[in-house]
């Protein structure tokens, strides 16, 4: 097998656009596995863990560009107002597999318990791809996530990273496993609130083929708390039938199956369970003057 | 002879361990690191059928790959075709019938380990699957096809105990089902196999037993004993995962045959189907008792699944049979043990052997007791406890000491943890930890507690005697004292001991440690809590026996010549059981209780054990440090079994053969460890040291799930716990 090396982006999608059968390795925590059990054995791989330019994040015109080589445990340490993707971020792996894995990794192996999809589905990211001969696209999260480990981008393109636009409004993610840490998500939420167009979004992990948004749930609280006056009023309360309606509406928008880390039933539960949590964690937090 | 045992580095001293350093430092060789220029890779193809006939076999396209050097299946096996360690009946390679999925089949050795993976994809064979039996009440029913011509039980055994017709007051019954637990050592299995100028073969072998190895080895490769020579390689944990013979005939095979070193080292995949495991239990027990709380009558039957092959599945149902009473003095019983052949994967040892099991079941039940009653479960156990002279269902008296109220009375002195408030806490220390699934909401503590015991050394008329040798010579440095025995330091720290005791006894400090072949007699397994007892019990001997000599010869100053010695310490004998399960089986026991306080999250199922106490009866410590590593890692092993270890098998198919879906506990899963060590001196073994490694195992299994049961007010009667379970789903 070869190993190609490239130093630069501009390098890289060079290679990319001459050995479009080429795989890319970031981190390589999901691909080595693969590797080492026989079940990868591509011609060549690209080492993109020397370009620098993937390794970065900015803020641009109230839009966040998150790089595609950057670590979990980067964005644990440098992006802590990004609570959601923060709270993801400490949840994949240990330290070492926090270190070496990336965002971009999670986006191209696209597996459903992929642990930061749910928050770049919530976010309404888009995923920025590139290719030497055709120029940079960009695709929204559920274009590009076609299904299981399966995604939108061209045999020549490269993932490049995610962007979205910042959202004013508290949100969490939470992740459940049978064991404390270091574990597949057996069912994975994000929650988070658009204060500005008045919206909560919620996306599910481990629990369909892909990332899932409750929309139902999402149109149901929103229309709740607007009749409430809620979102202009954040001490209005939020009565427990809504919010056990909407711990309703998100458990069936999950798609789960059985399977040896869980099983459907408790999937579904853990969904009703974790959206109650998240949505009282989000409106008590509307409720505390300090959030950002 | 007195022994100075404030000595320095002596027996009873917190002595650092002797392959700590190089541990740490990575520079420790473990049997995955062996390396000889010029060595081939060996590999291992397996049945993918739980139960399938083998039509045909055509390795051509595999031996025809460059760089392949051979491919052998069962036709080459050059001597005695089967192997196990108590009965011969697994095959060294599958001839006609697999019986497990995971069964080896025809083994490749080629230059790296690479070529001969993908060599095994090119050998064809052609399978017809045959009924597969994978549940143990099914492999009873007469309709199940045998797996083995004599049948489908392994072995059956009653134990009938005063009159177990007799009445009591109160009853209480259950149903209790452990899973197959993986002993789940970090280093798997791996061997370097040499083939010798005389045409026998040397072994460098991660292993538990060299000479049980031996004993296998030998007619399996239809060579004298002499020519197949054992040495043990660093060993990476085993927890009775080494016990049975994996990789070491079919290295030894390889190198016979191509003539050149062959290396075979599992991958973690690989090793889940390459070991035995802990038996499944499905356990049925009845307690009849007093209203004054006092045991009248135990009635229980015990089935437990054994897989494909015998292994030591006769000595686990022994044990979880005879300990199926508890630590407690039962006047009447009836207990049915009965272990089973599946096409499950084989299980045989594991850390505790059929005592853990037992205890699960048992200590329920008298939960269930003390709340049919009404007593406190501390009362209720107190009350009924085993002490010095008491006589267990199989006729057998206790004789050594027996501190079951001491270990109890302990856990009761020990004050709760303090309840932290969950609104301040990071969830990190709630139930979900790195998850961030909740922030304290339906958060409800549960406190449990379990007894029990387990026997010291092999029982039921085995001998399982070990030898040592050691020499004392002086040199320009001084004296120094050299030892060998075959005793295998698996991590559990006998190494250390070993030369504590010297150091001891011999008053000499530089001790050398000989590594273990088979060059000298067998030191027994490194099992069964037993080394301490009885390699110490050999080192002592030795040591002794050179001290006289050196006494007579006028003392360690005038020494000319080396001294030297060999001793062979026996356990004193036992028996085995009479068709009515009495007799005298066990050399003696230890005792230990564990005390789990948890934290459940009631809605989502998931737990947080915020602390465990273990009380064991060590008899003495010969080294504090060691058995407090001893109590915290049995009692973490423990605690898997109680929350999340478990092989998945579909149709006996494992479905999680890999650490990302056979979870063991982190440390967000593992609380501080209360250790209280219970020192009375055992009489009759040497120091008074009992064998420390197993009794936490067997105890916290019982006492986390109590705690589970406190908290949530559910049955849970299987371990491991699911989320599933404590919601009632």
């Amino acid at each position: 097998m070869e190993v190609l090396l490239p130093h630069s982006l501009e390098e890289a999608l060079a290679i990319k656009g001459e050995r479009p059968e080429a795989t890319p390795i970031a981190g390589g925590t999901d691909l080595m596995v693969d590797l080492n059990f026989g079940r990868l054995r591509p011609a060549a791989m690209i080492d993109l863990s020397r370009v620098a330019e993937l390794a970065s994040w900015q803020q641009e015109d109230g839009h966040v560009f998150l790089g595609a080589g950057l670590t979990y445990a980067t964005i644990v340490k440098e992006m802590p107002e990004f609570k959601p993707l923060v709270q993801a971020s400490r949840s994949v792996g240990s330290p070492q597999i926090r270190n070496r894995g990336t965002v971009g990794g999670n986006l191209g192996t696209a597996s459903p318990a992929g642990d930061a999809l749910p928050v770049l589905a919530a976010y309404d990211a888009d995923v920025v791809l590139r290719s030497r001969a055709r120029g940079e696209r960009s695709l929204a999260w559920h274009a590009f996530l076609t299904g299981p480990k399966k995604t939108a981008i061209a045999p020549d393109e490269l993932i490049i990273g995610t962007r979205w636009r910042r959202l004013r409004g508290p949100g969490s993610f939470s992740k459940i496993g049978t064991r404390n840490a270091m574990v597949i998500s057996v069912a994975g939420l994000c929650l988070v609130v658009d204060e500005e167009n008045g919206a909560v979004k919620v996306a599910l992990g481990s629990v369909g083929p892909t990332i899932l948004r409750a929309t139902e749930a999402e149109q149901q609280i929103a229309a709740a708390m607007t009749s409430s006056g809620a979102w202009q009023d954040s001490s209005i309360t939020i009565t427990e039938q809504v919010i056990d309606e909407f711990g309703s509406l998100v458990a069936a928008a999950a798609k789960p199956l059985d399977d040896v880390r869980g099983t459907a039933a408790y999937r579904r539960h853990g969904c009703r369970v974790l959206a109650r949590r998240a949505l009282i964690w989000a409106l008590n937090e509307r409720r505390l003057p300090a959030w950002l | 002879m007195n022994v100075d045992i404030r000595r320095q580095g002596g027996v009873g001293e917190s002595v650092r361990r002797v392959d700590g350093i190089p541990k740490v430092k990575g520079a420790f060789e473990y049997a995955s690191d062996l390396h000889r220029d010029g060595m081939l890779w060996g590999a291992t193809l397996r049945s993918p059928h739980p139960h399938a006939q083998i039509i045909s076999m055509d390795v051509s396209a595999a031996a025809a790959v460059p760089g392949v050097v051979a491919v052998l299946t069962h036709a080459d096996v050059p001597g005695k075709p089967t192997f196990g360690l108590d009965v011969q009946d697994q095959p060294v390679l599958a001839k006609d019938v697999v019986r497990y999925a995971g069964e080896a089949v025809a083994i490749v050795a080629a230059e790296d380990p690479e070529l001969a993976r993908a060599a095994l994809e090119k050998i064809a064979v052609n399978y017809k699957p045959l009924t597969r039996v994978t549940d143990m009440e099914q492999a009873l029913e007469k309709s199940a096809p045998p797996i083995h011509p004599q049948g489908n039980i392994v072995r059956s055994l009653t134990i009938v105990h005063g009159d177990p017709q007799a009445r009591a007051d109160v009853w209480v019954e259950g149903m209790y089902e452990t899973g197959m637990q993986d002993q789940a050592p970090l280093g798997p299995e791996a061997g370097l196999a040499v083939p010798a100028a005389d045409g026998g073969v040397d072994l460098f072998i991660a292993t538990q037993w060299l000479h049980a190895d031996l004993g296998q080895l030998a007619p399996c490769l239809d060579l004298p004993p002499e020519k197949v020579r054992l040495h043990l390689s660093g060993v990476g944990g085993a927890f009775g995962a080494r016990e049975d013979v994996s990789m070491q005939i079919h290295a030894c095979m390889l190198a016979l045959r191509t003539r050149r070193p062959v290396k075979m080292s599992y991958g973690r995949q690989e090793s889940f189907y390459g070991h035995v495991h802990r038996h499944p239990a499905r356990i049925w027990m009845r307690h009849g008792a007093s209203r004054d709380g006092k045991l009248v009558n135990i009635q229980a039957r015990l089935l437990v699944d054994g897989g494909a092959y015998t292994s030591t599945s006769p000595a686990v149902i022994g044990n979880a049979t005879s300990f199926a009473a508890g630590p407690y003095e039962v006047p009447n019983a009836r207990l049915v043990g009965t272990a089973v052949f599946t096409n499950n994967p084989p299980c045989g040892a594991m850390r505790g052997f059929g005592a853990v099991q037992a205890c699960f079941a048992y200590e329920a039940q008298m939960d269930k007791l003390a709340a049919a009653l009404n007593l406190d479960p501390i009362e209720l156990r107190l009350k009924n406890a085993l002490r010095s002279g008491s006589v267990l269902p199989t006729g057998q008296p206790i004789a050594g000491v027996a501190p079951v109220r001491a270990c109890l009375q302990r856990l009761q002195a020990l004050p709760l943890p303090p309840e932290e408030s969950a609104l301040d806490r990071d969830p990190m220390l709630l139930p979900g930890g790195a998850g961030n699934v909740g922030h304290g909401e339906a958060l409800k503590r549960g406190v449990g507690i379990a007894v029990g015991y387990k026997n010291l050394g092999y029982s039921e008329g085995f001998d399982d005697s070990s030898e040592a040798w050691v020499r004392v010579s002086v040199d320009n440095e001084g004296p120094l004292a050299e030892v060998k025995t075959a005793a295998v330091d698996v991590g559990q720290g006998l190494d250390t001991i070993v030369t504590q005791i010297v150091r001891s006894e011999l008053g000499i400090d530089r001790v050398i440690l000989r590594q273990p072949d088979t060059a000298i007699g067998s030191a027994g397994s490194s099992s069964a809590s037993r080394q301490t007892m009885m390699t110490g019990g050999a080192v002592q001997l030795a040591c002794q026996a050179v001290r006289a000599e050196i006494d007579r010869q006028g003392g360690l100053a005038d020494l000319r010549r080396p001294v030297e010695a060999s001793r062979v310490f026996h356990h004193r004998s036992t028996g085995k059981l009479d068709a009515n399960g009495q007799g005298d089986p066990h050399v003696t026991f230890a005792f230990g209780a564990a005390r789990a306080v948890v934290e459940v999250d009631q809605e989502l199922g998931l737990v947080r054990v915020v602390q465990l106490a273990v009380a064991q009866d060590v008899g003495r410590a010969l080294n504090p440090q060691s058995v407090l590593g001893q109590i915290e890692g049995g009692s973490a092993q423990g605690l898997g079994l109680a929350l999340m270890e478990e092989i998945a098998l579909v149709e006996g198919q494992v479905k999680n053969a890999s650490f990302t879906d056979y979870l063991i506990p982190t440390i967000l899963d593992m609380p501080p460890v209360i250790s209280e060590i219970i020192e009375e001196p055992e009489p009759g073994l040497p120091y008074g040291a009992k064998g420390v490694g197993e009794p936490s195992t067997v105890v916290v299994p019982a006492a986390v799930v109590a705690a589970l049961r406190h908290a949530t007010g559910r049955e849970l009667r299987r371990a491991p716990v699911k989320p599933d379970d404590l919601v009632g789903l």
